[in-house]
């Protein structure tokens, strides 16, 4: 007799916690076969707004963390990944249809990404800030500092490795994050989630919401607490509309980008989230 | 005869000889507008200046094209060594023509001429002398190897530094190997068409630098001119939103300088005599139409009686007037539109409840002024301690510890500057941490130089300009650019229709 699998319900990810959507509304994931696989969390406006809140009030905190110790825990997660590899292998060739093999690939890129950034938190300042030689009795010093919370749309063709290509950089200077995974692969995000919760990441310093792109994101665009827009799953949303809600607030906002490159690994993604303070300290006079 | 007392020392006009009326620079010479002329008049007297040409969208056409020419067939062919060349002459050319620039300046713009002949000036030539040595250097600009121009630049600059906003935008565009196309503001464009005659001097090829004059109808159809790669504006926020709309879906990099509420943090372990000059500095410099200005003074609760006494007193002895007088202090307000949004604030700032304090001097019968005023009592939620006055005005609040500075001073959509003023170095440091602002002064205000980023947080705008970080935004890696999706076309197209 075969025994019964105890298959996972799927639910949000919201300042540390695995709440369902507020508003009750779940919608079927299905196999690239058509299976059924899971019912997701349709996360709804105000799923959206509990998110900024978490992402906010993490801000202090992760910013706050020394680079070395954000450097851990983003390795941490890589580490995590690690253990869990098959699963996500699975899950990918679940829902994505493709061999074991992509899948794999697919994994371990993933987890590489994550060393990759976990390397650059205490290098990227010395790399986007310097000293300045100004004319006169100053000290003068530019560093880049995070500039709060970022909402992505993660790539909406890719399980794992878009949405990890779109949140680790914005992670590396010490932002917070809101991110809406892919609309028809979103199980891995959740899975992910699992590996951010157990890989001390504090809570709120990534919140993942599944469900409807279109739905969820003129929210997160136009919201007052949100400083930053990654568009770069949006390709497909009317993503004009969006970068206009957007510049309301001023928010810094990356464009679309298609295909499998979607969110390659750069110091750029890293420093489109950062702002430059430059500090003029008075030299006494001898 | 009290020490306020003195013998007028204006500067000589007859250094300048302006035109009676000045064309739009396109293509390396000056030509008519299609729009109305208008006038520049002299806000210290009210006084005609000079007739200015008035671009319309079909001279927004000629000078992008005249400025896409130039990129093609010359400016982005040049060797960096050249560029930079032609940008040590500008320097030179400014050096030179410099108590020229000042007095047109200070006629113009209504700023003391101390402070166009000792700040705004020497930063125009400072400004152009760094970036030009940057023009052969881009392979060190952080961008990998032979790092590309954007191509051509749309510039619309404010009123405040005139000349000086206008060396922020083209000295690190032309460094870089784009070619512009610059908008002053409407009412203060004659250092611009001066600085047009350098660029002759200096034998530019032409469509270079292209200069075109006119209100803020002529600013809107350059920057939504389908032809140009580059938009950088300094101006208000509320213009900066709209501007950032109109680029949304399109590939233009966007460089916003925008609207500010500086706080000045002043501790008690601060050396007085130096805050009280830096508070007087932050907030009163150009008649406090500064941007980065030190509006809302936070002093610690125990020495705010004090520092507001001393205050007082030290406002007392600012002689306002004539902006050519060598000894004025406070200049007049540039715009009669200006000086009625001061008015206006601050009698909103007294029926909140606040307590308005005004320097007793004589106000000019002619022109355009406004007495630096002090108000007290102001409480977080008031306008005038969130509201850009962008006058002579200072808003004072008070707070017991450096947590509670520090809240305060970020309580505010803005982020472009901030002061600290304090004796304690580790203070300095963990302040500054917190302030959420592009630029913070420490035991100083209102520092600019070439080499040193200058740009703001939140609603404060994006991008940087001066420093390594300024030529930055007018370049791109040379590796391909990833071609935005499909939608781009399709929405770009039937934006462009509707409007």
């Amino acid at each position: 007799m075969t025994r019964l699998a105890v298959p996972k319900t799927y639910k949000l990810y919201i300042g540390g916690a695995f709440p369902r959507s507020e508003s009750g509304r779940t919608y079927e994931i299905v196999s690239a076969k058509g299976a059924f696989l899971a019912n997701a969390a349709k996360a709804s406006r105000k799923d959206a707004r509990d998110a900024v809140v978490a992402a906010r009030a993490a801000v202090g905190g992760w910013s706050g963390a020394t680079a070395y110790n954000r450097g851990q825990v983003l390795y941490r997660i890589a580490e995590l990944l690690e253990g869990r590899r098959a699963q996500f292998v699975a899950e990918i060739v679940d829902a994505e249809g493709v061999t074991t093999a992509v899948a794999s690939a697919q994994v371990d890129t993933a987890i590489d990404r994550w060393v990759w950034y976990a390397g650059w938190t205490d290098k990227y300042a010395q790399v986007a800030g310097n000293a300045n030689p100004v004319s006169g009795p100053y000290f003068n010093i530019s560093v880049p500092e995070p500039t709060g919370v970022v909402a992505i749309i993660a790539p909406q063709d890719s399980s794992l490795l878009g949405l990890v290509s779109a949140v680790a950089p914005a992670l590396v200077a010490g932002n917070t994050v809101v991110v809406v995974a892919s609309e028809r692969l979103p199980l891995s995000a959740i899975s992910l989630a699992e590996v951010l919760a157990t890989s001390d990441v504090p809570k709120g310093v990534v919140n993942v919401l599944t469900g409807s792109p279109a739905e969820i994101a003129p929210w997160l665009a136009s919201h007052q607490d949100v400083n930053a827009l990654d568009l770069v799953g949006a390709g497909d949303l009317e993503w004009i509309d969006l970068q206009i809600a957007a510049a309301d607030t001023l928010k810094r906002v990356l464009p679309p980008e298609n295909g499998p490159d979607a969110a390659a690994p750069s110091l750029d993604r890293i420093t489109a989230f950062v702002e430059t303070k430059t500090v003029w300290h008075t030299k006494g006079l001898i | 005869m009290s020490f306020l007392e003195y013998a007028p020392a204006p500067e000589s006009q007859a250094i300048l000889n302006l035109r009676d009326s000045y064309g739009l620079f396109i293509d390396g010479e000056f030509r008519e507008g299609h729009g109305t002329p208008f006038a520049s008049i002299s806000p210290a007297t009210e006084k005609h200046l000079a007739t200015i040409a008035h671009a319309d969208a079909s001279d927004v056409d000629a000078a992008v094209a005249a400025a896409r020419r130039a990129y093609d067939r010359t400016w982005s062919r040049m060797s960096g060594a050249d560029r930079g060349k032609y940008l040590f002459r500008i320097a030179r050319l400014v050096q030179e023509r410099s108590r020229e620039l000042a007095v047109a300046e200070s006629l113009d713009n209504g700023k003391p001429i101390k402070e166009s002949r000792d700040v705004d000036v020497p930063l125009v030539a400072a400004w152009f002398f760094y970036y030009a040595g940057w023009a052969d250097k881009l392979d060190h600009v952080g961008l990998g190897a032979a790092p590309a121009p954007l191509g051509v630049a749309a510039q619309v600059i404010p009123w405040n530094f005139p000349l000086l906003m206008l060396a922020w935008k083209i000295a690190p565009a032309l460094a870089a190997g784009n070619t512009v196309v610059l908008k002053p503001a409407e009412t203060t464009s004659l250092t611009a068409l001066l600085f047009a005659e350098i660029v002759q001097q200096a034998d530019l090829p032409p469509g270079v630098v292209n200069i075109i004059t006119g209100a803020g109808e002529t600013g809107a159809a350059l920057v939504g001119h389908g032809d140009v790669d580059k938009v950088a504006f300094t101006g208000s926020t509320s213009v900066g939103r709209a501007i950032a709309r109109s680029v949304a879906g399109t590939n233009k990099k966007l460089t916003l300088e925008l609207g500010g509420k500086a706080a000045n943090i002043v501790f008690d372990d601060a050396p007085i005599d130096q805050a009280i000059e830096g508070i007087v500095n932050g907030i009163f410099f150009n008649q406090g139409h500064v941007c980065c200005a030190g509006s809302r003074l936070l002093v610690q609760e125990s020495i705010h009686d004090e520092v507001i006494d001393r205050l007082k007193t030290r406002l007392s002895t600012l002689r306002l007037g004539d902006p050519l007088d060598k000894n004025t202090d406070i200049g007049a307000i540039n715009s009669a539109e200006q000086l009625e949004r001061i008015r206006e604030l601050s009698d909103v700032g007294e029926a909140e409840g606040a307590e308005r304090w005004t320097a007793a001097c004589t106000i000019p019968e002619n022109g355009f002024w406004f007495a630096p005023t002090i108000f007290t009592n102001v409480s977080t939620s008031h306008r005038i301690a969130r509201e850009e006055i962008f006058g002579p005005v200072l808003s004072v609040l008070t707070f017991r510890t450096p947590a509670e500075a520090v809240a305060k001073a970020n309580n505010t959509p803005y982020g472009l500057s901030a002061g600290i003023w304090t004796d304690k170095g580790s203070r300095i440091l963990a302040v500054a941490d917190k302030l959420r602002a592009g630029v913070v002064w420490a035991n100083t205000f209102n520092r600019f130089d070439p080499s040193s980023p200058f740009g703001g947080y939140k609603e404060s705008g994006y991008g940087r300009e001066g420093g390594r970080h300024g030529i930055a935004a007018y370049l791109k890696t040379s590796a391909p650019t990833v071609a935005l999706p499909s939608a781009t076309a399709r929405k770009t197209v039937s934006k462009g229709a509707t409007k």
